[in-house]
């Protein structure tokens, strides 16, 4: 039985596991690089415009000197139920066949209200025309779109990557490979914290890492049913 | 008392006092309206800059992606009720004391619609695509999303603002007529054309009569239902301290109070300008004042079964928000409103002799719109700066920019009614015999 019968759509998903993010910021260097985020300044960072589609949220647990630190990665949570889809009045924010929350940055006005409804704050928003300093307006990458003044922009999961997989797998008449697609968080992270996958295919890494017992959802309760299972040993 | 025929005589007086305003213009009228111009000038300039440049000239940054300008926004629409509930509540009661205040208040519904639809204008990333909100049959065949409260309130208000305007029309209809005489130049033409010939024939009342009589159950409907989905605009979201179901009900009682507040004020200053101290009496002020006092209870009653259900839920997502309020940095300008809507209304209007003081019911409308738009902007700031990911906390403060973009608006809204006052007889001249009539035939 070949491959090319199997019509199960893809639902893509990561496995993000606490237990060994050392915070190092590699994805978020990562991700800019990959998919060409604009350079905010010291002065835009401070007023918290600075664009990031991943950011590491650190939190102090204990009290001085047993202090520790602890890091947390957060990005688009790619949520089965998204909070941000039925909010926007134009449709930019809607959901792919694949599962991912996709946005569409023709159609977005820039009423914001996606932004409100993250729970995760996800979502960030061109507030100026984008800006590199030479010589870094040389090294965009051409497969992603340069979002303009006024839209709402946010992870995609690597869209482009995606793409790209999935027309390489249609091509050879099979379905994307675990592992084919590595997105540039999930390539870059030096102690493989991220790992990314199909959720339907129950022998991926992802699917099976997700079941562990160490998994859990962002905000769970509040059933948005996010594509991103964190993992974090209870101590 | 008077009799029917001693009013008969004080019709020529009503018809010269009441068209006075459009036959006069002052010195210190085109140099009030050229102040005002000014002011809008300089709202549009920097809402061309903004426009330009990019909206990151507001305060804004995530995760606070509304402010100041939905804030104006739900005030506007707020002030908007005022001409439908007074109007609107008091036709349907029979209430004769309305009459003199309808036209004045419906002027203000149709004005302040206006500003509000310009206050999401202001708050567009990308205004110059404003029309993919319209559900017009495009080339790609994509529809707006009637999912999103978003497109609930534009296609809500948009009713609004067109079942006001005919609200607003019908009662004028006999009014043009008269100034159709009595008005010469090219003015007259108009109002021969927007009166439709009117004769004052028994059958043209009774249609007239009928019409308002359909229209006005249906836009006191059209009103409840408007700033319910104002509030939906927050309440559909999952934001804690917007997520809660008694915003609908919320929102149209605080609509209502302010609404009132700024007919108090319309109210004093026609009066004052145009020296009507003859048909807005003191009686008017003292009815709007007890109005008042059922709206400061109902609004203090739905906040306050609001909060003690946050308080006593202790869930630590809407406790923060709270605690900035109370004791946080929210405190000054959450106690000023508490005073400015509650407190001050409360103590000050249940006095029968403040009711009867004019000066004192604009001021006390002044209060309670500033104690109203501050309500307005605690609303939706504190909840946003307070998201569930501690991480994110923030805060925000409006830049110059949006506060000159949010005057110029005010002074739109204040110069339109200026310029409509020379065109529009302020007080509803008909309804005014007519109530006279009614007075003297008891």
């Amino acid at each position: 039985m070949s491959d090319a019968e199997d019509k199960r759509p893809y639902r893509w998903g990561m496995v993000i596991d606490l237990d060994r993010c050392t915070g190092c910021e590699a994805c978020v260097v990562a991700c800019h690089a990959e998919n060409n985020i604009r350079i905010s300044g010291e002065a835009e960072a401070a007023q918290g415009r600075a664009i990031n589609w991943i950011r590491i949220e650190r939190y102090w647990e204990g009290e001085y000197p047993n202090v520790s630190a602890k890091f947390m990665p957060v990005l688009c949570q790619h949520c089965d139920n998204a909070p941000c889809e039925p909010v926007c009045p134009v449709y930019a924010s809607y959901h792919t066949p694949d599962g991912l929350n996709a946005q569409v940055y023709n159609r977005c006005i820039g009423v914001r209200y996606c932004g409100n409804n993250c729970p995760y704050v996800a979502r960030q928003f061109n507030w100026f025309d984008p800006h590199w300093d030479p010589p870094l307006e040389e090294q965009l990458n051409p497969d992603v779109s340069v979002r303009q003044n006024g839209i709402m922009e946010k992870c995609t999961f690597c869209v482009q990557r995606i793409r790209k997989a999935k027309e390489q797998a249609e091509s050879e008449g099979r379905r994307v490979r675990d592992g084919e697609i590595v997105p540039a968080c999930v390539q870059t992270c030096p102690t493989s914290a991220l790992v990314f996958g199909d959720r339907n295919d129950p022998n991926s890494r992802v699917s099976i890492l997700a079941q562990g017992d160490r998994g859990f959802h962002l905000l769970e309760s509040l059933g948005t049913d996010p594509a991103i299972t964190y993992l974090k040993r209870l101590s | 008392m008077a009799t029917r025929d001693s009013v008969w005589n004080e019709m020529p007086a009503i018809n010269r006092d009441l068209l006075a305003p459009l036959l006069t213009i002052s010195a210190r009228y085109l140099a009030l309206v050229a102040g005002l111009a000014t002011l809008v000038a300089a709202g549009a300039g920097v809402w061309l800059y903004q426009i330009e440049t990019g909206i990151g000239q507001t305060n804004m940054h995530p995760p606070v992606f509304w402010s100041s300008y939905i804030a104006s926004f739900v005030y506007w629409i707020g002030v908007s009720h005022s001409g439908t509930f007074i109007s609107g509540v008091l036709r349907l009661t029979k209430a004769e004391w309305r009459r003199p205040i309808t036209r004045i208040a419906e002027l203000m519904t149709i004005i302040s619609v206006m500003i509000a639809a310009l206050c999401v204008f202001f708050h567009l990333g990308r205004v110059w695509r404003w029309y993919y909100l319209l559900p017009y049959p495009n080339q790609r065949q994509i529809w707006p999303d009637f999912r999103s409260p978003l497109m609930w309130d534009a296609t809500a208000i948009f009713t609004y603002a067109t079942a006001s305007t005919i609200y607003l029309y019908l009662p004028l209809i006999p009014d043009f007529a008269l100034a159709r005489d009595r008005v010469g130049g090219w003015r007259q033409r108009l109002y021969a054309l927007l009166c439709l010939g009117w004769k004052g024939s028994q059958q043209e009342w009774e249609t007239l009569n009928t019409a308002i009589r359909i229209v006005t159950p249906l836009i006191v409907m059209v009103m409840v239902s408007v700033h319910s989905i104002v509030g939906w605009d927050f309440g559909m979201s999952l934001v804690p301290g917007w997520h809660t179901s008694i915003i609908a009900p919320y929102f149209v009682v605080g609509a209502v109070h302010s609404g009132l507040g700024m007919v108090a004020i319309g109210l004093y200053v026609v009066r004052r300008t145009y020296r009507l101290e003859g048909y807005i009496r003191s009686e008017h002020f003292d009815k709007l004042g007890k109005l008042l006092v059922v709206t400061t209870l109902t609004l203090a009653y739905l906040y306050f079964a609001d909060q003690l259900t946050v308080w006593y839920g202790k869930k630590p997502d809407e406790m923060a928000i709270l605690h900035s309020l109370v004791a946080g940095p929210y405190a000054v300008p959450f106690w000023t409103m508490i005073v400015l809507i509650y407190v001050g209304p409360l103590v000050l209007l249940t006095a029968p002799s403040f009711r009867a003081w004019p000066a004192g019911m604009m001021l006390m409308g002044v209060g309670i719109n500033v104690g109203m738009y501050v309500e307005r902007a605690l609303i939706i700031v504190p909840p946003l700066t307070h998201p569930r990911l501690t991480y994110q906390w923030s805060d925000y403060f409006p830049a110059w920019s949006e506060l000159v973009i949010l005057a110029g608006a005010l002074a739109m809204a204040v110069l339109l009614y200026v310029l409509l006052a020379k065109f529009v007889p302020l007080i509803s001249i008909w309804e005014e015999k007519e109530g006279r009539l009614h007075a003297a035939s008891r």
